[in-house]
């Protein structure tokens, strides 16, 4: 294997590209607690997948309007005021995670699951690429544009509203692209492994930097690292691509961690 | 004296329930005001309404143009999972240059926690860094929702000669919720007192006399901050009584 092989140039090109989307939004997910939902919305994401396949739509579009609907349906739950948000996730995932399970059963649908899951970066297509890409791009465009009402709100919501920051739609606009960013990562790193990237490099980099542009580009470089490494890995030991690239992340957490950890100590 | 904001009859109805009824206030410049009353008495509900975060139901307020508000929330719980510092909050979607953000750094007094993390500050700097930061556009109106709340009593002595300064030095009108009415005596000129309807307003000397005051917080003045759950002698026609 040559570490020249298109397939491979394929996979580190899809990967650099989720690894900058999600390392940005990561840290929102780490800033705002938003874990679960960022885990709850990849599990919909089956659902898409398995609806994209039965009516022959592309598969990250029918994703992104089932992660969205997904949101939707959660904010209108929310606004009831019934039960707790995590509560209110943990039906909405797994029941849309076990819908899509079924679909794909009942509508007999030829899906390698397996790559579904845990991601199968190896095997992206340069269309897909281009998904990874344009997606990628409106991400971090809206990202930038939007940057100081988002850290604003994150910060002091109430804070931002008196400083008319329209929190309602800054809010939306968080949750459509973290349904970009959940769906155009499939790919890379799986369903049930995303959050892993939204997260280990974001937490990563929290005690590495001092201010909030610094943590979101050393999370997108972090992640960036963890996908090479685990290209690499997956390559010389035939090991699977996205348990590769989240072990990389997480062994990269672990180091970083304990070294600043040490930093810390030395200057207090 | 123009007016820099003023609620005619303002009502806020949730759920058949007056959160705020027929309330009017003007805020003209150089006004001192301190609105009191008890939880759920629609304190915050009525500086939203001011401050046009909110649409009232009933009733309209008009803002003079342009009008550049400084709005310091009851409390900041900082986020430790956001690296950020004093200097960079301070930045945040704001357009000042380095001189002008210095001058009121060193107006405030926050220099030496400039470079802190916001995550390692005490109440009473938190609260000094966010009363900083809504002077930044030099606004010509204060909004400040009980903000010494959560701090201790030396703490609370000091935000409050700070604030007093700040009126003193510039040329600003102060709104304010705040229930530690005897450290805020002297520069209050003009207290409200708010229980879904304003039940009475005045010069603190005045209000402290009237019976709709004594009936809400009692006759002891040390009694204010604690007594939230008091008696009624009379009736104030609200419809739903929501203080616990």
């Amino acid at each position: 294997m040559n570490m020249l092989d298109p397939f491979i140039l394929r996979a580190i090109a899809a990967g650099l590209g989720v690894a900058i989307i999600a390392g940005t939004i990561g840290c929102f997910v780490v800033w705002r607690k938003m874990a679960y939902f960022g885990d709850s919305l990849a599990h919909s994401a089956l659902l898409g997948i398995a609806l994209g396949l039965a009516i022959g739509i592309s598969t990250y579009l029918s994703t992104i309007i089932a992660c969205l609907a997904f949101a939707l349906i959660l904010l209108w739950l929310q606004q009831k005021n019934l039960l707790a948000t995590d509560t209110l996730l943990g039906i909405l995932a797994h029941a849309a995670l076990s819908i899509g399970m079924i679909a794909i059963s009942v509508l007999e649908l030829r899906v390698n699951l397996h790559s579904y899951l845990f991601g199968d970066i190896l095997t992206v297509t340069s269309i897909e690429l281009w998904w990874i890409y344009l997606g990628g791009f409106f991400v971090l465009l809206m990202i930038i544009l939007n940057w100081p009402s988002l850290v604003l709100m994150t910060i002091h919501e109430e804070l931002a509203k008196a400083e008319n920051v329209n929190v309602y739609f800054q809010n939306l606009l968080l949750m459509l692209l973290m349904t970009i960013v959940v769906a155009v990562s499939i790919r890379t790193v799986g369903i049930l492994l995303i959050s892993s990237m939204l997260i280990i490099p974001a937490a990563t980099a929290r005690h590495l930097v001092n201010s909030p542009v610094a943590m979101a580009i050393t999370a997108s470089i972090l992640g960036s690292v963890a996908v090479l490494g685990g290209i690499f890995l997956s390559m010389e030991l035939d090991t699977p691509s996205g348990p590769s690239i989240v072990v990389t992340a997480a062994l990269l957490f672990a180091i970083l961690f304990a070294f600043s950890n040490i930093i810390l100590k030395n200057n207090n | 004296m123009t007016s820099l904001i003023n609620a005619n009859n303002i009502s806020v109805i949730r759920q058949t329930k007056h959160i705020l009824k027929d309330v009017s206030i003007n805020i003209a410049d150089r006004d001192f005001i301190t609105i009191i009353g008890p939880n759920g008495a629609g304190k915050s509900m009525l500086l939203k309404c001011l401050m046009g975060l909110y649409q009232p139901e009933k009733g309209s307020v008009t803002k003079r143009k342009n009008l550049k508000i400084g709005y310091i929330p009851q409390r900041m719980t900082s986020n430790n999972s956001m690296p950020i510092t004093v200097h960079g909050f301070l930045r945040l979607r704001k357009k000042n240059n380095e001189n002008s953000l210095q001058n009121t750094v060193d107006e405030i007094g926050i220099e030496k926690i400039l470079n802190k993390s916001l995550s390692v500050l005490s109440g009473g700097e938190l609260q000094r860094v966010l009363l900083a930061r809504s002077l930044l556009n030099d606004p010509e109106l204060l909004v400040l929702d009980e903000p010494a709340q959560n701090l201790d009593i030396s703490g609370q002595l000091s935000f409050y000669r700070l604030l007093e300064r700040i009126y003193k030095e510039r040329n600003l009108s102060i709104l304010m919720v705040s229930h530690d009415l005897h450290m805020v005596m002297a520069s209050t000129m003009q207290v409200i007192c708010l229980f879904n309807h304003i039940c009475c307003s005045g010069k603190p000397s005045v209000i402290t006399k009237d019976p709709e005051f004594i009936s809400l917080f009692g006759n002891d003045m040390a009694n204010m901050m604690s007594v939230y759950q008091h008696e009624h002698d009379h009736d104030h026609q609200h419809t739903g009584n929501e203080h616990a």
